[in-house]
């Protein structure tokens, strides 16, 4: 029962993780329908940039390194956007996905060049130096700590504040997309690109605006979770993984659809895997942990191509 | 201001290699309705989209607007400057709410007069209301129309584009709809260039009317006079 207990907690610890990387492809999606495949390698720069400010060149405050990370990511997809991608023909979708397949490679071999594929060591950890969420962390790091409590489970208390700080990402995306002109328009143009050039939006701008927040939030999703992952250039592959099959499982452009997503996949994930690794010969395969995301995505898009909340068919991708 | 709120000149239009308009000339005055009638295929709806610059269509000639030449702004600069175009299939945003909708149509006005104009529509829609945090998706043919046409009223326009409203609605809510684009046009000034297919009924409210055939104006003048015209009634009134 204990260890039950423990693979439910491991598996929406490890669902905040994917929650939070799902939501930018979500964002992208809802702009463009196309599925960005370098969503997390953008995010894993980002988190670069914030651990190259905060600790490798400039010891800035963590807070401001990871508010310039966000902007210096939000350029980066703009840039991306318009000079790669805005000239092709957005509903032919093969070329654009291939696009990003290659953004994918060249970020990820760049990294590498910079920083080496290896952990990076004294990752700062944002949760603390967040107000409320830190000082919550601090006083209670005695109950939620990497070692057993005293029921007898281990509950990590950074994946705590990490729902937390999700819940937080959240209400700033619904407060930026439900109570803007900016993200009204964002919306009219995820519904109706046609309909939204005739009330006079300009859909090339909302497209920039749809990139930057989308990578600003994805850089911020890394920049959290990458002390509990660690900081290096693979640190999304598999995650990027989960976090599709999260994506589509909520619905490829619901917010809220995909951060549910996220746990949901995350604690499927822990409970199956927890089973099949009782059997000796499969749990020796490297490939069984990713597995499971596809098949939950085949799952997903035989049975309901539009996820739990969305709208739009994953055919459409 | 000239007498004439648009003057299209030497119209050609085309989607890739298919070439659709043939040089169109027409003009639409000031205060007044303006019908276009046409058989399918025609190019009526390939012309209001090339009015407005649509990028789906790729045409050339001179548009006027308002005395202003607009052929080569964008459709996001011509809206701005006044124009407002329901187009075929109603290009309602279908995830948003009614409201929402409503609140995109005013997307290129700066004054803060937004949410008494959506409440002078909600006046008129009644129907409309009662459904204001409904997706627009969910509502019906007709509803969808009426949220069509006061989206497009939204940015107060001093011309608005109607592609085929009475399509796909019964013949009473179609009545309905007209009797209110004439009080529009009457009490607003609206000036409104519509395309339809119920060509009775629009050429009972229009002043002019043009038609369209395969790509180029084959008659035009007076509503009344185009109402009397044999070729006409055969055709378009089923005379
Ligand atoms: N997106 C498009 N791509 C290619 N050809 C098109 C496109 N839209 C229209 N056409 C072609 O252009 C011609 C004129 O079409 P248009 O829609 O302007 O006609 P219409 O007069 O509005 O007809 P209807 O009364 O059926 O709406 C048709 O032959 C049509 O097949
Ligand atoms: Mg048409």
């Amino acid at each position: 029962m204990t260890l039950f207990l423990q693979r439910i907690i491991d598996g929406l610890q490890n669902g905040a993780i994917y929650s939070v990387v799902a939501i930018p492809m979500v964002l992208i999606f809802k702009a463009t329908t196309l599925i960005n495949f370098a969503q997390g390698e953008l995010a894993m720069i980002g988190a670069f940039f914030a651990f190259v400010f905060a600790v490798q060149a400039f010891s800035m405050n963590i807070i401001l390194a990871t508010i310039l990370a966000m902007v210096i990511a939000a350029l980066l997809g703009m840039g991306i956007e318009r000079t790669m991608l805005r000239s092709f023909d957005p509903t032919d979708h093969l070329p654009v996905v291939l696009i990003t397949l290659g953004v994918f490679y060249i970020v990820n071999a760049f990294a590498g060049d910079i920083w080496n594929y290896q952990a990076q060591a004294n990752v700062p950890n944002l949760l603390y130096d967040l107000p409320l969420i830190g000082d919550w962390m601090q006083g209670r790091s005695s109950f939620f700590t990497s070692e057993t409590n005293k029921l007898g489970l281990r509950i990590q208390h950074d994946s705590v504040g990490l729902v937390g700080a999700l819940l937080i990402m959240l209400s700033a995306l619904h407060v930026i997309l439900n109570r803007t002109k900016m993200g009204l328009a964002f919306r009219g143009v995820s519904s109706n690109t046609e309909a939204s050039r005739l009330v006079g939006i300009r859909v090339g701008r909302i497209l920039s605006f749809g990139w930057g927040l989308a990578c600003a939030f994805g850089a911020l999703g890394a920049i959290l979770v990458a002390p509990r992952i660690t900081l290096q250039p693979n640190m999304m592959l598999t995650v990027l993984v989960y976090a599709l099959a999260a994506a589509a499982f909520g619905g490829l452009d619901s917010v809220g659809g995909a951060a549910l997503g996220g746990f949901v996949v995350g604690l499927l994930n822990s409970v199956i895997l927890g089973y099949i690794s009782d059997v000796d010969r499969l749990s020796s395969l490297t490939a069984a942990p990713l597995l499971f995301p596809v098949v939950l995505l085949l799952v997903v898009l035989w049975f309901k191509p539009t996820g739990l909340f969305g709208t739009k068919s994953v055919e459409r991708v | 201001m000239s007498e004439n709120i648009l003057e299209v000149r030497d119209l050609q239009a085309s989607y890739g290699q298919v070439d659709v308009l043939r040089g169109v000339a027409l003009e639409v005055k000031t205060g007044e309705v303006c019908v276009i009638l046409g058989a399918n295929g025609a190019g009526k709806t390939t012309t209001l989209r090339s009015i407005c610059n649509m990028p789906i269509v790729s045409s050339t000639g001179t548009i006027k607007f308002a005395g202003e030449d607009i052929s080569n702004t964008d459709t996001g600069g011509i809206v701005a400057q006044g124009m407002a175009h329901v187009p075929q299939g109603r290009g309602t945003f279908p995830e948003l709410s009614t409201l929402e909708n409503l609140q995109l149509g005013a997307y290129v006005r700066k004054d803060n007069e937004v949410d008494d104009d959506i409440d002078r529509w909600f006046q008129m829609f009644p129907v409309l209301k009662e459904r204001k945090d409904q997706a627009a998706g969910s509502l019906s043919g007709g509803e969808q129309q009426m949220l069509a046409v006061s989206r497009a009223l939204m940015s107060r326009p001093k011309l608005l584009l109607l592609d085929e409203p009475s399509l796909g609605l019964a013949p009473i809510i179609i009545e309905d709809l007209f009797a209110t684009f004439k009080q529009i046009n009457q009490d607003e000034g609206t000036t409104m260039l519509i395309v339809e297919q119920n060509a009775n009924l629009a050429l009972s409210i229009a002043q002019s009317a043009y038609v369209l055939e395969t790509g180029s104006i084959a008659l035009s003048g007076p509503a009344a006079q185009l109402r009397d015209d044999p070729a006409v009634q055969e055709a378009y009134l089923g005379a």
